[in-house]
């Protein structure tokens, strides 16, 4: 989509469909058998699909109208979560409009009026919708019918408004015009210039007439498809394609059911164009013929099941690269009847199957995803075998290609990575010994001499982790051990392995970037030929790194702290007056909706979890990962709707305001009160020491964003978590030996807590501070970060140390308000949480302190109460020098 | 007379801060009036109790009524007024006086033209006729079993109000005001019913419509945010909006403000003074109910100040002396876009 494009389709207001007995057959059931309480559901869900006004029809002949309206309006009176949206009254009779009026205290929108019946009744219900205080639509419909050609449909349009805004005195921004939307590919030929000339009207509609607004029924276009969903839903979003940019503002729509244009096969979308724009004479056959293939075609398509017939170890294999657990229990029995031992199983079709797999992944032809799901497959099989194993005494492991122990260590929660890295290595046959998150050192140690294993691997995400591995590559070296050493985790570095971790450890030691490649290392690691060669060339190529790096550093000189000061981000506060929140105070959110966070959800850092690299959506077509990026895409939603629809997890969060001034040049000062008098806390924040040149860019610290003493500003602060529910969940799918979901659960959590920050932060500039409260972003660019504030993390690159988040959680007490806490390495439990501080000035944006230096450290400590030391260790991936 | 007196009352109003009165329920309550006095000689056999039924005082106690307007008038307050609050056939049933509904509104308002046509200091000065919420919500079920239930509905209300309305504006009134509104759809039946009186008298007068914020939620009873209150009630055209009721100035300025960062209207306000004591009484004091509104008007916040629950003619003195001489907020120029609203505003892009 075009920049314009993009604009335009994020003013677009989706108009919730479902709630219409003569479009919803779901619908019209309910209210036909009373079941109002059901029928709130489907208004419900409209809202959460993300309908900003919800259309409520009841024009059925076998229902008494008026009282249908009046009762369901009143229902939806009562439900906040539905109420809080306009609503649209529909109906073809006057009587049952105005009985809807009648219930609704907001401002809705009447759909609709006409000319049908001439001027006279036109005029005298615009005057009384006036009076009721709602908008209206009108239809392109005169004395002579409706309007199909786009001279018609203007004429009409063009004669409504004059009497609307000249003789009712109608505001003409709260006329929406419907010049008619009507089924195209009809097979009759006077019906294939419709969408054209609905959007041609359209066009004309918005240049002539100011104010007025447009909208449409997208349904009726794709009429003659009925039961083709795919094509139907194709042609709804290439008419929104074509007709936003000329101008439609709105349309009734099935909120949550629109593809995006992007994603229609090139095929289709060329054929539904061609309808719709009417390019070519032949346009309806083409696309009748092409429907046929869509015809009945649901997400997954029906899967062919020839493999059944292959033999028992082609089937096995066929299992394990497909991922198909479906059958493997049976396979499994009938490999080992066949084989006569539980053993010759294992090493015989399912190795080979999952060193099929293996090379596959090694290749590039298989993806993280498929062999996680290849992964499960294989546990079952081994789940199966088991208890035939013990009863003859054989054991699995003889066959293992060795034993790896993997932990987060203590201090820190995060393991996705680490459990990827555990079920590739099991792919490929090796036994692991997973001790969790937050290991101590002593039990590594013990765990790993006990179980004689072969090789350890440390996982860490947040930077206090990098410390607590060197803690335990010394503990390794004092207790003798000299077994390999994996380092792995989103922090660490081949640098920071070769300089901290490397002096501290003389056995073989391998920083490994991701689960691809800890295959290949543990293979080398465990051949008895190629470990010492290996593991003296990586010793050598981390000597040199650590050279350099004590020699220059491979870092420029740093500005003094006093010069970085001096070029700090002036803002001229005395031309502006920082808004005011407009919810002083703490607030508390206990279980949040998890269907509206979903509709937050930033895809592309879950597709690189799993190691798939690309923008999303375009991913989703690449051409080498396209189709691991698709089918891990529908899993992931279809946990995402068990997730929702089963509750497994309630999202917290708290939120607070505090009166706030800068303190010093690189202090915030926090208040209890507007007169500033009782101060609650002080936020450190660090500044940036890189040398700037004369008139370059300033030496940024977050205090530069918030106003000094004389001028009153605020800070928020605000901690949110996806709920101990994942966890549970995951933990649960662990034990039902599905790694696949569990890493799965983990990898959407930690999606929710984002969402959920994402969301909040939007409420908050609209709602709670107030500063933008008219800001109507689309998703796409809320995650492009295109709004005014901003809301850094401590543990991010804007504010590197950790230990901030004392502070944070200390004012909102998250762990009263929303059961969050902190480790020793101010890890936040559970994992899937986030929690910063909100910003609102214009010019606050989001940088990197990077480097710093000693006299910096020197007074951050001092500032913080903190020994010199400690400050250093919390730092360290920041610091310019190498500390004493 | 009417032409007259609404422009006189928008002139003033562009020139200065005006101050309304403060309670009349607190000042009645201080005269400590008993079943007796409330009843007359005319309701002395009626057949329930009507001590509380501070309305009908109109009828029976006039005097007592005109003495509290001459205190407010005395204390510096620009506009009155009437003493009609619960004035409604709806709100009348409870006593069985629904009949009376129209009479007592025309008393009320004439009790107050009075007063402010005798106004001893020569002043100009405005009668509101006051059109309360009523003691029904049509929004909100009174059944927790059947959500769907109502009490009253928008036709009931609507007849109620227009009855109303037309004994104020024949007694006298200068304009009238919808105030105290928990429930917006209420609000829309009263300003509904306006308009047909408007219409069936021939004349149009400036009509002042006051939300009340119930607690910190920011919300009405019926659960809309100041900003969807106004652009459900902005199709009238207000000569003012505001809140009233409920809190104190301290507590009800955030949520004014966000009304009037919004409504091209003037912006009107007679908050509590302060929260209720345990006792349900007020003890918010005269200098601090004025320190508040004064700054208020400095800040440019509104443009009508005065007292609701609790205000005596000492408060309305005081705020009458703090808003003197500041000029009145400047009503912001909206851009003409759709702004809907359900318990929340959408307002739609230009």
């Amino acid at each position: 989509m075009s920049e314009r494009d993009a604009r335009a389709s994020a003013r677009f207001v989706n108009i919730g469909e479902r709630t219409n007995v003569t479009g919803s057959a779901v619908f019209r059931r309910l209210i036909e058998a009373g079941d109002y309480e059901a029928a709130l559901d489907v208004a419900r869900r409209q809202v959460e699909n993300g309908a900003q006004v919800i259309d409520v029809n009841m024009d059925e002949g076998m229902l008494d109208s008026e009282r249908a309206m009046t009762v369901f309006l009143n229902m939806i009176a009562g439900e906040p979560d539905i109420a809080r949206v306009p609503i649209m009254i529909d109906s073809s009779k006057w009587s049952v409009i105005e009985a809807g009026l009648k219930c609704v205290q907001g401002k809705a929108i009447v759909n609709s009026i006409s000319l049908k019946e001439g001027e006279g009744p036109f005029l005298d219900q615009a005057r009384r919708i006036r009076r009721y205080g709602a908008a209206t639509v009108v239809m392109a419909f005169d004395e002579e019918g409706q309007a199909e050609t786009a001279a018609r449909k203007f004429a009409i349009c063009e004669r409504s408004y004059r009497l609307l805004v000249d003789e009712a005195g109608f505001p003409p921004e709260d006329i929406v015009f419907d010049p008619n939307i009507f089924a195209v590919a009809t097979g009759i030929e006077e019906h294939d210039d419709y969408a054209v000339a609905f959007i041609e009207a359209t066009r004309r509609i918005k240049a002539n007439l100011p104010y007025a607004k447009v909208s449409g029924g997208l349904s009726n276009v794709s009429f003659a498809f009925r039961g083709n969903d795919t094509v139907r839903e194709a042609m709804h979003a290439a008419f929104l394609y074509h007709a936003i940019p000329a101008g439609l503002d709105m349309a009734i729509v099935n909120a949550g059911r629109l593809p995006v244009y992007e994603d229609i096969p090139g095929q289709l979308r060329e054929a539904v164009e061609d309808v719709l724009l009417n390019r070519r004479t032949d346009a309806t056959e083409r696309l009748v013929e092409l429907a046929e293939s869509y015809r009945g075609r649901s997400k997954e398509a029906t899967a062919d099941l020839s493999w059944r017939s292959l033999p028992v170890d082609e089937r096995l294999s066929y299992a394990l690269t497909q991922g198909i657990a479906e059958w493997i229990e049976e396979d499994v029995e009938e490999a080992r009847l066949a084989l006569g031992r539980p053993l010759a199983v294992i090493e015989g079709p399912l190795m080979a199957g999952m060193n099929h797999v293996g090379d596959l992944f090694a290749e590039g032809k298989m993806f993280l995803p498929q062999v996680v799901k290849s992964a499960r497959v294989m546990k079952r099989a081994v789940a199966w075998l088991t208890p035939f194993l013990e009863a003859e005494k054989e054991d699995a492991d003889s066959s293992s290609a060795g034993k790896v122990l993997l932990a987060t260590v203590k201090g820190d929660v995060h393991d996705i990575g680490k459990n990827i890295v555990g079920v590739v290595l099991q792919c490929n046959n090796y036994e692991i010994v997973d001790l969790g998150v937050m290991t101590p050192s002593a039990r590594i140690l013990e765990t790993a001499r006990r179980e004689g294993v072969d090789i350890i691997g440390l996982s860490g995400l947040i930077t206090p982790s990098l410390d607590e591995m060197c803690f335990v590559a010394a503990e390794m070296a004092r207790e003798g051990f000299e077994l390999p050493l994996l380092i792995g985790g989103a922090t660490t570095s081949k640098a920071h392995t070769a300089v901290r971790i490397a002096p501290n450890y003389d056995g073989p030691l391998v920083h490994v970037t991701d689960a691809s490649r800890a295959v290949s290392v543990v293979g080398t690691l465990m051949s008895p030929d190629r470990r010492a060669d290996y593991a003296g060339e990586i010793r050598a190529d981390y000597d040199r790194l650590r050279e350099s790096h004590g020699k220059s550093g491979g870092r420029r000189p740093r500005a003094t702290l006093e010069e970085a000061r001096a070029n700090g981000m002036e803002i001229d506060w005395s031309a502006y007056a920082p808004p005011v929140p407009t919810a002083p105070g703490v607030r508390v959110f206990d279980g949040w909706d998890l269907a509206e966070l979903a509709r937050y959800i930033d895809w592309q850092p879950f597709f690189a979890a799993w190691e798939l690299a690309g923008r999303f959506p375009d991913i989703l077509d690449d051409a080498e990962v396209g189709e691991a990026a698709r089918s891990l895409h529908a899993d992931a939603l279809a946990m995402l709707d068990r997730l929702i629809s089963e509750d497994w997890t309630r999202p917290r969060g708290v939120a607070g305001f505090w009166p706030a001034n800068r303190d010093g040049a690189d202090d915030i000062a926090l208040f209890a009160d507007e007169g500033r008098s009782e101060r609650v806390a002080t936020l450190r924040t660090l500044r940036q020491q890189m040398q700037r040149g004369r008139r370059a860019r300033s030496n940024l610290a977050l205090a530069d964003f918030v106003a000094p003493p004389g001028t009153p500003d605020y800070i928020g602060i605000f901690a949110v978590t996806a709920g101990g529910g994942i966890e549970d969940r995951a933990r649960a799918f662990e034990t039902g030996r599905d790694d696949y979901s569990a890493i799965m659960a983990k990898a959407l959590g930690d999606r929710l807590a984002e969402a959920f920050a994402e969301c909040l932060h939007e409420r908050v500039r609209r709602d709670l501070w107030g500063y933008a409260p008219d800001e109507c972003l689309s998703n796409e660019e809320l995650i492009a970060e295109a709004y005014r504030g901003i809301r850094p993390a401590p543990g991010y690159p804007a504010c590197p140390d950790h230990t901030e988040k004392r502070t944070l959680f200390r004012l909102l007490d998250a762990e009263r308000n929303a059961g969050m806490a902190l480790t020793e390495s101010c890890a936040m439990t559970p994992a899937a949480s986030v929690s910063g501080l909100y910003f609102s000035h214009p010019e606050a944006g989001y940088f990197g302190v990077g480097r710093i230096d000693r006299d910096q450290v020197e007074d951050y400590a001092r500032r913080k109460g903190m020994a010199l030391a400690e400050a250093e260790r919390w730092l360290a991936p920041n610091l310019a020098y190498e500390p004493s | 007379m009417t032409k007259d007196s609404t422009a006189a009352l928008e002139a003033a109003a562009g020139e200065r801060i005006l101050v309304l009165d403060g309670a009349m329920g607190t000042m009645i309550q201080q005269l400590g009036f008993e079943e007796a006095d409330f009843r007359g000689a005319r309701f002395a056999g009626w057949d329930r109790d009507l001590k509380g039924n501070n309305d009908l005082l109109n009828l029976t106690q006039p005097d007592a009524v005109a003495d509290i307007h001459g205190t407010f008038l005395d204390a510096g307050a620009d506009i009155l007024e009437t003493n009609s609050f619960n004035a409604t056939r709806v709100a009348l049933a409870d006593y069985g006086m629904e009949e009376f509904a129209r009479e007592i509104n025309e008393a009320a308002a004439r009790i107050a033209r009075a007063a402010v046509d005798g106004r001893r200091d020569g002043r100009p000065g405005w009668v509101a006729g006051a059109i309360g919420p009523t003691n029904r919500t049509a929004s909100i079920s009174p059944d927790v079993e059947d959500p769907a239930a109502r009490n009253v509905d928008f036709d009931t209300l609507r007849a109620a109000y227009r009855e109303a309305a037309e004994g104020l504006i024949d007694g006298g009134a200068d304009l009238l005001a919808v105030e105290t509104v928990f429930d917006t759809l209420n609000a829309k039946a009263a300003l509904y019913a306006v308009e047909e009186a408007f219409e069936a008298r021939g004349t149009r007068l400036p009509v002042l419509v006051s939300g009340t914020v119930v607690d910190l939620s920011g919300r009405t009873l019926s659960g809309q945010t100041p900003e969807a209150f106004w652009y459900s009630v902005r199709h009238a055209a207000p000569f003012a909006v505001g809140l009233n009721c409920a809190l104190g100035a301290e507590q009800m300025r955030g949520f004014l403000a966000d009304m009037a960062r919004v409504a091209d209207t003037l912006i009107s306000a007679y908050p509590n003074a302060g929260l209720p004591n345990a006792f349900g009484g007020y003890d918010e004091t005269p200098e601090t109910t004025a320190r508040h509104l004064g700054a208020w008007a400095r800040d440019g916040l509104v443009n009508l100040v005065g007292g609701c629950c609790g205000t005596t003619p000492a408060h309305i003195a005081a705020v009458a002396e703090a808003v003197a001489g500041v000029t009145p907020r400047k009503p912001p120029r909206m851009e003409r876009r759709m702004r809907l609203a359900g318990l929340e505003p959408f307002v739609a892009a230009a």
